[in-house]
């Protein structure tokens, strides 16, 4: 009687199955950069060839291994105080992922649940919410996340917090309005009409519908989460000043672009890849995710 | 004997329009009584009084309604929610979007029957499986996996159906059933709503705009036309001698197998014109006695 719920286990895996197909390259390339990028940081003390700290002044400025000059200790090269450039690309994920996973959880929970709020009570509630995201929303989101982390100070918990505060906004106003049109379908009539109370109908009926959208919503938000803390720690007010942050490798980097473009241009590959393949993935999560499309 | 329902002179306005003008209505315990109208009669609307979801815009202007001898209208939500589902359940429209889209049947019916009864998830299952098998669906166990896309309309149906049953309710609102689905499927839904209110001993009220339907299995029926009670009595007595004009002109007007198409006749734009100017000397001398 258990497996009454789950159904036949074949048809489990076929469902599986189909929910992969669905996702398509979308889905897989995405899962794998996403896992790429989760896994090297995770690993970082493993794979990393060098201390990310360890200076060499003898050796700074060093091309990438395969070019003229190369040292073929240091795969990637050395920056402008001699440190390993794979080292620290290895470890600035570590900040990345921390930083895109806490942040964007945070403002998706915080702002779906204040847009189911707003969407199923409605009235001064609905009005009360609805003018703060306007009011929110009409600050350039990037400065006043700078604005917040210069006046909270740096560390790790102040930029998680800086891009919660500004970013729970783009959760809140799409589920708002996804909340209201799911409460106005016929399935969301007949739950009342078998006396749930107003919780549960959110809870039970409303939230799972709205799990395709949030799924696709939390992958970008993750990508905006990467790109804020790299800006903030391009212009210094990040994790504190040792840590090695994809910003801040860009900001070094700026100084000596002319004699060694790479320095610059390797953590600017990492966002890009990075970026891309939380996007995608959200892409193709919401494809497979949603089972109306299940055909 | 208490009546199951019991709606007296209810007026129900949205903004200025008024849509129920003072209907009346019994229905008896294990009665199946055919509410008969055209669009806009406001027969979806007594319906939707009865559930307590009339649309935000819609007020009662007075009369009451009664479900075993308790107010309804006097309610508080929470007590209302008790009823709702357990003691009174509907049979809604549509089948193809009452269902949650992304839960699979067996949830849906489980989440009733765990609100309700208080079945721990396991037994809320077995129980689903059960009343499956009741609608005549094969392979119960399976279904319950299911999504609702992934099955015909005439089982989804046949889930509300079984949904609207499940807690042994006194009185099921069947809006319009068989409206949406295939003639070949409603008979059978017909009949298992037949089935199931005399195993379950439910009074039904069966809203429609097909005399056939009331013809099959209604006992009584009652005739409803701008928001007006125009007729009422046993269904066999109704349709043999109908003493309304606007019911023999009804009556005129639903094709029939054993005669020609040619016979039937449009109800006459007259007589409803005439309806309508009553019902609206009805809407004055109320605003009139208003003080």
């Amino acid at each position: 009687m258990a497996d009454l719920a789950l159904g036949h286990p074949a048809a489990r895996r076929q469902r599986w199955l189909a929910a992969v197909r669905r996702g398509g390259p979308r889905l897989w390339i995405g899962a794998a950069l996403v896992g790429m990028l989760v896994l090297v940081a995770l690993l970082a003390p493993w794979i990393a060839p060098h201390d990310p700290l360890e200076q060499d002044l003898m050796s700074a400025q060093l091309p990438p291994s395969w070019m003229t000059g190369g040292d073929p200790a240091y795969l990637l090269g050395t920056d402008s105080l001699g440190r390993c450039v794979l080292s620290r690309l290895i470890y600035s994920a570590r900040t990345a992922v921390a930083v895109a996973l806490i942040a964007a959880t945070l403002a998706a929970a915080i702002g779906t649940t204040l847009g189911l709020f707003a969407g199923s009570f409605g009235g001064f509630l609905d009005q009360l919410i609805s003018r703060l995201i306007d009011v929110w929303m009409a600050f350039p989101p990037v400065l006043l996340s700078i604005v917040l982390a210069a006046v909270i100070g740096a560390g790790l918990t102040s930029v998680i917090a800086a891009i919660v505060v500004v970013d729970w906004t783009r959760f809140a106003r799409v589920v708002r309005a996804e909340t209201m049109v799911q409460l106005a379908r016929d399935y969301a009539a007949a739950a009342r009409v078998i006396g749930l109370t107003p919780g549960k109908i959110l809870r039970l009926e409303i939230l799972p519908n709205l799990v395709p959208l949030l799924v696709t919503l939390l992958a970008v938000e993750m990508g905006i989460a990467i790109l804020v803390e790299v800006i903030l720690s391009f212009v210094g007010i990040s994790v504190s000043g040792d840590t090695p942050t994809w910003g801040g490798m860009i900001a070094e980097g700026r100084q000596i672009v002319y004699q060694a473009p790479w320095i610059m241009a390797l953590p600017i590959g990492c966002i890009i890849v990075s970026v891309i393949g939380l996007n995608l993935l959200g892409d193709g999560l919401r494809l497979s995710l949603d089972p109306v499309q299940r055909q | 004997m208490t009546a199951t329902l019991s709606v007296r002179d209810l007026c129900v306005a949205i903004g200025a329009v008024n849509v129920l003008r003072g209907v009346s209505l019994e229905v008896e315990p294990g009665e199946v009584r055919g509410l008969v109208g055209e669009s806009g009669a406001g027969k979806s609307m007594l319906g939707r009084a009865v559930l307590g979801l009339l649309p935000a815009n819609a007020t009662i202007t007075s009369g009451s309604i009664a479900f075993e001898g308790r107010d309804l209208l006097g309610l508080r939500d929470a007590e209302r929610r008790k009823l709702l589902g357990r003691r009174i359940a509907l049979i809604p429209q549509d089948p193809m979007t009452s269902l949650n889209p992304v839960k699979r049947v067996g949830a849906q019916i489980s989440v009733l029957l765990r609100h309700h009864l208080g079945l721990s998830k396991r037994a809320a299952l077995a129980r689903a499986a059960e009343l499956l098998a009741e609608v005549a669906i094969r392979e119960p166990a399976r279904v319950l996996g299911l999504y609702p896309h992934e099955i015909s309309g005439g089982m989804r149906q046949r889930v509300l159906i079984a949904m609207a049953f499940a807690c042994d309710p006194g009185l099921v609102i069947a809006d319009e059933p068989t409206t949406a689905l295939d003639v070949t499927v409603q008979r059978q839904v017909l009949q298992l709503v037949e089935r199931l209110r005399r195993s379950h001993g439910a009074a039904v009220l069966f809203v429609t705009h097909d005399l056939g339907v009331v013809a099959k299995i209604c006992r009584t029926m009652t005739v409803l036309h701008a928001g007006r009670v125009l007729e009422e009595g046993e269904t066999a007595d109704v349709l043999a001698r109908p003493r309304h004009p606007y019911t023999r002109a009804l009556l005129a007007a639903t094709p029939r197998a054993d005669r020609p198409a040619e016979a039937l006749r449009p109800v006459p734009p007259a007589l409803i014109e005439q309806l309508w100017s009553e019902a609206r000397r009805l809407d004055r001398v109320s605003a009139a006695g208003q003080p």
